[in-house]
């Protein structure tokens, strides 16, 4: 039992984990707990480090350095049959000699379940994901999306503590992906198990995650639930990494004011020392054009001229072309909408809390 | 009336159009099959002229009669000569035969299965190294390199040498029957690496993570994975050195002592030295059916376990 003060113990804890492939550092000192039940997404692009993450918790791989921890015990060197982890490979990794029934069941027979009861779990985990009637079908049988549900049924049956997922809807159309998401976050909040999920795709983890690790060269730059990735990033790669952005490049003047590259003057508090170079995020969606006009109504301003409009149905994306640079801004498609053309003179106006500031 | 005449016009055509395609199909498949045919033909040529007609003719001979002065005369077609295999001479020499050839088939496959193994899960330039590796053997002739383990092998030779100074006393293996396995074992290695590299080669080794992953050890993965997958390999490997261990002539001539005489010796000599004709045609005639058979039936059986 627990002392009901002292804090749980995370399903997986990372301290100063590191890889090294001879010279390269994959994995530089990550630190990082994922809470009993949580949904924890590695999000970052290719070669940053997040699938060696998830491949070192699997026991796929062995950290050079750190600590690995599953549920207080460390694991940093035990092989990948003694974890209580199953993995959801990326290109699902299913037994093409086996058939369906015997794919869902391998774990079980490993760990020396009874015939009939493994197949009575089988049985189970097959409903589970909608697949009752294909257990006698070999994998090549199946479609991609029906091949990824039975990679999920042969991880799940085992009832692992955590669920290690790479990628695993990388391979599907959008539409099956879409569908794939939220059945897979419905099936988490059911069983509770912990997820670890890899994606390289912002859309994906945004989605789906209690929490988003964003990965880079190695380096876990932030750990943060989707909200506060998304509207308060820590750095200028986080921020262009998540979402579309604007990163408009300035200098801190006073404890109240950013001066912008081409001199412009915008109100933003933002505590860090004077002379600073940082980077305005201006998310395409938080500001607003509209026909050149010099009273902003106490909103932040910079002039521009329209170069582009890109109709996408259910909104516009305006490029705008400001005096150093070019920026997007996003107007949705409302049947009030006034609809601007290419080459007319606009003022590009945002509100001073739509705004965040990262040090460059 | 009119609407069911214009329909039965409307399929009257349609079966016009129908039948014209097939016909111009049926053409071009045959000018193809022709074309394929001449390609192989000077392939066919030679295998009828050198691989059929002998067969024929050995099958021939092995019903024919062999006269007072050990020549064949093909006439009083008879069955004697399958009833001298019979014999218990000769059965001790099948079943020696079998044995030595089962035996340089699994010890083959135990030693190469690793190897085979670690070649195909290295980097694609140590691979190519070490496939050369494999095949420097073949450069020099077989023969000679036979001669090269009488040398080794010898009573005054360097493995007796170094089994005389590591305390285990001089050694008396050739002339044996421990010769000839090590020397069919030599000889035949290269022909089951390469199937074995190939059909693991093939396997995504993605598959050995996952079952690592649902609690699989490395030899259940090997056992439940592993081995299936890489069957067509353990098949072909094992047929390839199975075969020409069964028939082997020169190497039990030369590593084989006088009382391990092999099929292959004995039908030299039924041939050569008893001038028996057709006893040596009968015997090579029905371990070639033996040999076809076993080949099929493991065929047929690997094709199942795919």
């Amino acid at each position: 039992m627990n002392d009901e003060h002292a804090p749980p113990t995370p399903a997986v804890g990372l301290h100063g984990l590191t890889k090294r492939f001879g010279d390269v550092v994959a994995v530089r000192a990550i630190e990082l707990e994922i809470g009993d039940g949580e949904f924890f997404s590695l999000l970052g692009p290719s070669g940053c480090g997040k699938t060696t993450t998830l491949r070192m918790i699997a026991g796929l791989e062995f950290p050079t350095e750190g600590s690995l921890t599953i549920f207080g015990q460390e694991v940093g060197t035990l092989p990948p049959n003694k974890r209580p982890v199953n993995t959801v490979f990326q290109n699902y990794a299913l037994f093409p000699h086996l058939d369906i029934h015997d794919n869902v069941a391998f774990g079980l027979r490993m760990q020396g379940v009874g015939k009939k009861d493994a197949s009575r779990r089988v049985g189970e985990a097959l409903e589970m994901v909608r697949l009752g009637e294909m257990g006698t079908r070999r994998p090549s049988q199946l479609s991609g999306g029906q091949q990824q549900r039975i990679a999920l049924a042969r991880a799940l049956v085992n009832r692992p503590k955590v669920l290690l997922l790479d990628e695993p809807l990388g391979a599907l159309d959008l539409k099956l992906r879409q569908e794939m998401q939220g059945e897979l976050k419905s099936l988490q909040r059911e069983l509770g198990i912990t997820f670890v999920f890899v994606t390289h795709d912002q859309e994906e983890a945004l989605t789906m995650s209690d929490r988003i690790g964003v990965m880079h060269d190695g380096d876990l730059l932030q750990v943060d639930p989707p909200e506060s990735i998304y509207e308060h990033p820590v750095n200028r790669f986080v921020a262009d990494f998540i979402g579309q952005t604007n990163l408009l490049e300035g200098t801190v003047e006073d404890a109240d004011t950013i001066c912008l590259a081409n001199g412009a003057r915008i109100p933003l508090t933002t505590g860090l020392p004077v002379g600073t170079s940082v980077a305005v995020i201006l998310r395409p969606e938080r500001a607003s054009v509209t026909p050149r006009a010099d009273d902003a109504h106490g909103r932040s301003s910079v002039d521009g001229v329209i170069r582009s409009v890109t109709y996408l149905g259910n909104s516009i994306v305006y490029q705008i072309g400001l005096d150093w640079m070019k920026i997007d801004v996003r107007e949705e498609n409302r049947p009030d909408t006034h609809r601007l053309d290419a080459g007319a003179e606009v003022t590009v106006s945002w509100d001073h809390r739509a705004v965040s500031v990262v040090e460059n | 009336m009119t609407v069911a005449e214009t329909a039965d016009t409307a399929i009257v055509i349609d079966e016009g159009v129908a039948a014209a395609t097939p016909e111009f199909e049926r053409a071009a498949e045959r000018a193809k099959a022709r074309r394929g045919f001449l390609i192989a033909l000077p392939a066919y040529a030679y295998l009828v002229l050198f691989f059929a007609t002998p067969l024929v003719i050995v099958a021939v001979y092995s019903f024919a009669t062999r006269n007072r002065f050990g020549a064949t005369e093909l006439r009083d077609w008879n069955l004697e000569s399958y009833r001298r295999l019979g014999d218990s001479l000769v059965r001790d020499i099948v079943f020696r035969s079998l044995w030595l050839a089962l035996l340089t088939t699994l010890i083959c496959l135990v030693v190469s299965y690793p190897f085979a193994y670690f070649l195909a899960t290295r980097s694609p330039l140590v691979r190519n190294v070490m496939l050369v590796f494999v095949m420097i053997p073949f450069w020099s002739n077989f023969l000679v390199r036979n001669f090269a383990w009488r040398v080794l092998l010898g009573n005054d030779g360097p493995v007796s040498r170094v089994s005389e100074l590591i305390g285990f006393g001089e050694t008396r293996i050739l002339f044996t029957p421990t010769a000839v396995v090590l020397g069919l074992v030599y000889g035949f290695m290269p022909f089951m690496i390469l199937p074995l590299y190939a059909a693991i080669e093939r396997i995504d080794l993605g598959l050995v993570e996952a079952s690592r992953d649902l609690y699989a050890s490395g030899w259940q993965t090997f056992r439940r994975v592993l081995l299936p997958l890489s069957m067509p390999g353990v098949i072909a490997g094992s047929i390839l050195v199975f075969v020409p261990s069964l028939g082997a002539y020169v190497t039990p001539e030369i590593l084989g002592g006088a009382k391990t005489t092999l099929l292959g010796s004995y039908i030299v000599t039924q041939f050569l030295t008893a001038r028996n004709w057709p006893v040596g045609a009968a015997l090579s005639f029905v371990l070639m059916i033996v040999m076809l058979f076993a080949t099929i039936i493991y065929f047929r059986k690997g094709g199942r376990t795919l």
